[in-house]
């Protein structure tokens, strides 16, 4: 039963409550409207709750009330295409409980309790089934088959299956000990979902972007982080990879990010296809949106919410990645509650369980054999915000000891006009070994090649780059003058990617290669020309290379490509040589 | 009525210690009532069963033991009115200008709710600002906020008030408003602003609140709320576009620091609270167009770079949050070029959404991106060209240096009063400055739009 006791102290977002035994982490119920609430210590006959929205006006004395459980979401059909805030409440009905802005005391459902959904039972009566079992399947979106699970926790025999139109909270299965089981289950946050197996990532996360395809891949079921100074192009390359990656199903987590930003995702989305299978791209994403001045509690939640729901997907066999943008303001949000829990602090005033936080968080990721069978995994990619856009500071420093992919974006290359702004040389990817025998067979043999090739040609330049400072380029021998070229083309021809160009926005991995390849053609053929006595003047001048700039534009890209490299072996051989 | 309690255990800075009081609520407004008869306000930051911590807005000064304090049982409100426009109310809401109070049409708590981000609309409306650097390179839309990054001794208050006398949306005649909150500011800049105010008309359509430097502190982190929430009602109420300019947001964060460390908090970075971010979020969050709505709030803050130093805690919290920044340069300010903006740390998150066809011209990002491009590599150039001269550069090089040379002079430098309109001033002056190089240098334009806007072409075709 509920107990009821009250509250003693309020400061903030943090309320110390008295007279209730709660658990550690249990949610509470504070004050006359009834404020979600978390216990995050407990001292004596005291306890210490986070509050998850607005605290002014509360007094002391008012009630509180124990809900014995800890944070949990719903997880079932209705999942996808849903826009959540940090406690999973959807923020459509709270709009239209409360209107345009925000009022606290206000519950909702995270799944809709009156919508009808088809459920066709893969079980029979007198089946064993244990927890993770599929025991029905829904038809979520057009695509997404949402299977309906045994809980991790449960096992038994089945006595009674039912099959047709149910709401999420009707019993659609009884077990032989009683149990009724609904589509929907209801599991805690903080908890990480149990799987059979982890198993070692081995195919790429295909993003239509060329310099994270080609020369930075993350695995499906890796981590990556993205640091950068701000207006360094983090949150479009979040979108980027929200709106491309080849995954099923995308989380995309707004912790602490702008309002506007968040009402672009919600509007864009909608009305984006999904380039494997022509549906809008909202039928297999879901949105949590806690952007920066809503409750700082709930903040901190919005990861666990996410990472939870994402865990719950993987566990049907599903590729799911995850988006946390960003994951700095999650880190700032742990400091701005332990400050006011006044615990000791650690480096630069963040809690000194920062880097348990955050590896627990990344750990949580990954490729693995799941309960129901088959296998699925969870892609974490994390923007980090470091202050002043330095990389030494607690949570980029403590993140990069845990990703294996780090993107580092650079302020220098956004003020260029360099998009997406990541640098070349800073960046790196643990799985391009481990990739390398998915990339011969799939995308080319020679594509690895050509790969390191392309990287060492631009750490060449950023030598070469030096001395040019020096004595300018003039003063350069006409070979290492043609390696600057070429590390230009392949910086601005392949590197560089418009996010808001119709075409150029997704470059699926054959175009990938082809536009590497041709690249590489011109450097074979201009090095071959200058052996044999061509101008180096001449070389750089043929037309066809400046066109080959544009192709990557070009709706039909074969044809274009073939007109501008069979008009660069045309200059080429009338450039002659020996 | 409401009980006056004399239970003051302790006064330390800004912050009052009371005990022995009934349940208190937090955030609730305090009125304090002094022994010689003055009254101060304040608000409860910290509430137990035993002790009440309340932070005074009016200063400490001859606060003792004897002081009352009566707890208003309600959280800090303005009260508002269509009236408040064309009037100077203080950084608490009071009337500085003579005249009568507000008759409130409604009290509205400062703190202002969450936009629900489902409710929000997507900023799309280009307004001009008639400066070539902000429309062409840096374009404002309508709910965004961009704030101006400035240092001392820059002309960012001109700036400011250039841009709040030229704003428009083209071809519309929608109602306007401005809010302007002073936080910190001096007398003799607010009374520059107010000048302007007064001889442009400006005044009429504007509501003023004032907090001047030797204001008290505390009440620097209520001006900015007052004001974003007149802002707000007008907005939402009144169907009107409201420009909202607050200045000066390092003032505001100076106060922050200082009522942080009254209060004995674990400090941050360079002695800024933690929750700095969460802070100032709740103040440029509150920018935006509701869908549905007529209204929006526009805001252009100013920032001074302590040590022009911007990766500063302050402007550097600022620029995560805000939908971009306009950077003033000591350089280019130096050269005599007015408005010194430097577009290369300048940035514009929303541009993409209110440039094109439709709203400006078709060819706007790409003439806009090529600049950028060769601006950024001309400045690079110059320091070049100070270690090998000009001579040891190649042709194409030469060209892109003075590129940089005739973007400062044409497109950035324009008059204190130059109005300039997007397609006949700014692209056009673009376009003449981009036509001094070979067409094959213009890579980021695509053909169509150089065979179609390009000053050589166009003089052929016409």
């Amino acid at each position: 039963m509920e107990v009821k006791g009250e509250i003693y102290r309020v400061a903030g977002p943090v309320v110390t409550i008295t007279g209730i035994k709660p658990k550690m982490y249990d949610v509470v119920k504070v004050g006359y409207e009834g404020l979600m609430g978390e216990v995050i210590k407990i001292q004596g006959d005291k306890a210490t709750v986070q509050v998850y929205e607005d605290t002014s006006g509360i007094k002391p004395g008012e009630p509180v009330e124990n809900t014995g459980m800890s944070l949990s979401v719903e997880l079932g059909p209705g999942l996808l295409e849903s826009i959540y805030d940090g406690i999973q409440r959807p923020l459509k009905v709270l709009q239209e409980k409360m209107g345009d802005f925000i009022q606290r005391g206000v519950t909702a459902d995270g799944l809709d309790r009156e919508k009808m959904w088809d459920f066709k039972s893969v079980v029979s009566s007198g089946d064993s089934v244990k927890g993770g079992d599929v025991i029905g399947v829904v038809q979520e979106t057009t695509n997404i088959e949402h299977k309906i699970m045994v809980p991790p926790d449960m096992s038994g025999t089945v006595s009674e299956i039912k099959n047709g139109k149910f709401t999420v909270a009707e019993t659609i299965c009884v077990l032989a000990d009683g149990t009724g089981l609904q589509m929907m289950q209801r599991w805690p946050v903080r908890q990480p979902r149990p799987v059979a197996k982890k198993l070692m990532p081995n195919k790429p996360l295909i993003t239509g972007q060329r310099i994270l395809d080609g020369l930075f891949p993350v695995a499906k079921g890796g981590t990556a982080a993205i640091p950068g100074p701000f207006g360094s192009g983090k949150t479009v390359t979040q979108q980027q990879l929200a709106k491309w990656s080849d995954t099923d199903i995308v989380v995309y987590i707004g912790c602490g990010e702008r309002g506007n930003e968040m009402a672009d995702v919600l509007n864009e989305f909608p009305e984006l296809e999904d380039p494997k299978t022509g549906r809008p791209l909202m039928e297999r994403t879901i949105l949590i949106a806690n952007t920066s001045n809503m409750p700082v509690a709930a903040r901190e939640a919005s990861v666990y919410t996410g990472i939870t729901i994402a865990e719950y997907y993987r566990d049907m066999g599903y590729d799911v990645s995850l988006m946390a943008d960003s994951t700095s303001r999650w880190a700032e949000s742990m400091r701005e509650i332990s400050s006011r829990l006044e615990e000791m602090p650690g480096e630069e005033g963040y809690p000194a369980y920062l880097s348990a936080r955050l590896s627990e968080f990344y750990e949580r990721a990954g490729y693995a054999h799941v309960l129901s069978g088959g296998n699925g995994s969870i892609t974490v990619i994390g923007a980090v915000s470091p202050p002043g856009g330095d990389f030494s500071e607690p949570v980029t420093q403590n993140t990069l000891r845990i990703v294996k992919v780090f993107w580092a974006l650079d302020a220098k290359l956004s003020q260029k006009r360099h998009f997406p702004s990541i640098n070349w040389l800073t960046s790196y990817s643990l799985y391009t070994q481990g990739l390398a025998d998915w990339f011969t067979e799939n995308v080319a043999p020679d594509w690895i090649d050509l790969r390191d090739n392309a990287m060492d040609i631009l750490q060449q330049e950023s030598e070469l780059q030096e001395i040019v400072q020096l004595v300018g380029s003039d003063a350069l021998p006409e070979d290492q003058q043609l390696t600057l070229e070429i590390a230009r083309m392949i910086r601005e021809y392949f590197l560089q990617q418009n996010a808001f160009h119709p075409v150029d926005t997704y470059c699926p991995f054959d175009k990938q290669y082809k536009l590497l390849k041709s690249i590489s053609r011109y450097g074979e053929m201009a090095n071959a020309a200058l052996e044999s006595g061509v101008p180096m003047g001449d070389i750089i001048s043929v037309e066809s290379k400046d066109e080959l700039a544009k192709v990557k534009f070009e709706e039909d890209f074969d044809s274009a490509l073939n007109v501008v490299m069979t008009k660069m072996d045309d200059e080429f051989a009338k450039l002659g040589g020996k | 009525m409401t009980k006056e309690y004399k239970t003051i255990t302790e006064v330390s800075g800004p912050l009052i210690f009371l005990e022995k009081t009934e349940p208190v609520g937090f955030g609730e407004l305090v009125q304090i009532n002094l022994p010689d008869g003055t009254t101060k306000r304040g608000q409860v930051l910290d509430t137990s069963a035993e002790t009440v911590v309340v932070q005074v807005f009016e200063g400490t000064g001859g606060l003792n033991d004897e002081s009352g304090v009566v707890f208003t049982g309600e959280t800090i409100k303005l009260s508002v009115a269509k009236d408040m426009l064309g009037r100077i109310l203080s950084g608490s809401g009071e009337p500085l200008d003579g005249g009568p109070r507000i008759v409130p049409d409604d009290r509205i708590d400062v703190n202002g709710a969450s936009m629900n981000p489902y409710s929000r609309m997507p900023p799309k409306d280009f307004i001009q600002t008639g400066i070539s650097t902000i429309d062409g390179t840096n374009t404002l839309v309508r709910g965004q906020k961009l704030p101006i990054f400035s240092g001392s001794g820059l002309p960012h208050n001109e700036i400011a008030l250039q841009i709040a006398r030229q704003a428009k949306v083209l071809g519309s005649d929608e109602q306007f408003a401005v809010v302007f909150a002073a936080m910190g500011i001096t007398n003799e800049e607010a009374q520059y602003f107010m000048e302007d105010f007064e001889k442009t008309g400006a005044l009429e359509r504007a509501v003023v609140f004032l907090n001047l430097a030797d204001d008290p502190a505390v009440e620097r982190l209520i001006t900015p709320r007052m004001a974003l929430t007149a802002a707000e009602y007008l907005a939402y109420e009144h169907d009107m576009h409201v420009l909202v300019i607050l200045t000066d947001i390092t003032n505001y964060c100076e106060a922050l620091r200082q009522m942080g460390a009254a209060r004995e908090e674990v400090p941050g970075r360079r002695g800024y609270p933690g929750y700095m971010y969460t802070d100032l979020a709740s103040l440029y969050e509150r920018a935006g167009v509701i869908k549905g709505k007529k209204g929006s709030v526009t805001q252009f803050s100013i920032l001074t770079m302590p040590g022009d130093d911007i990766t500063h805690p302050i402007p550097d919290l600022s620029g995560y949050i805000t939908e971009g920044q306009i950077v003033v340069s000591r350089e280019l300010h130096r050269k005599g070029i007015y408005p010194p903006i430097n577009v290369l740390p300048s940035l514009s998150r929303l541009m993409n959404s209110g440039i094109g066809e439709g709203q400006t011209r078709e060819d706007h990002k790409a003439v806009s991106d090529q600049m950028y491009a060769l601006y950024a590599e001309g400045r690079d150039m110059r320091g070049l060209v100070a270690i090998v001269g000009k001579d040891a550069l190649s042709e194409r090089d030469q060209k892109v240096l003075e590129f940089a040379d005739l973007f400062e002079d044409r497109f950035v430098r324009q008059g204190r009063d130059e109005d300039r309109h997007i397609i006949d001033d700014t692209m056009r002056i673009a376009w003449e400055i981009l036509a001094e190089l070979p067409q094959a240098q213009l890579v980021r334009v695509d053909n169509k739009f150089i065979d179609k806007y390009h000053p050589a072409h166009k003089i052929k075709s016409e």
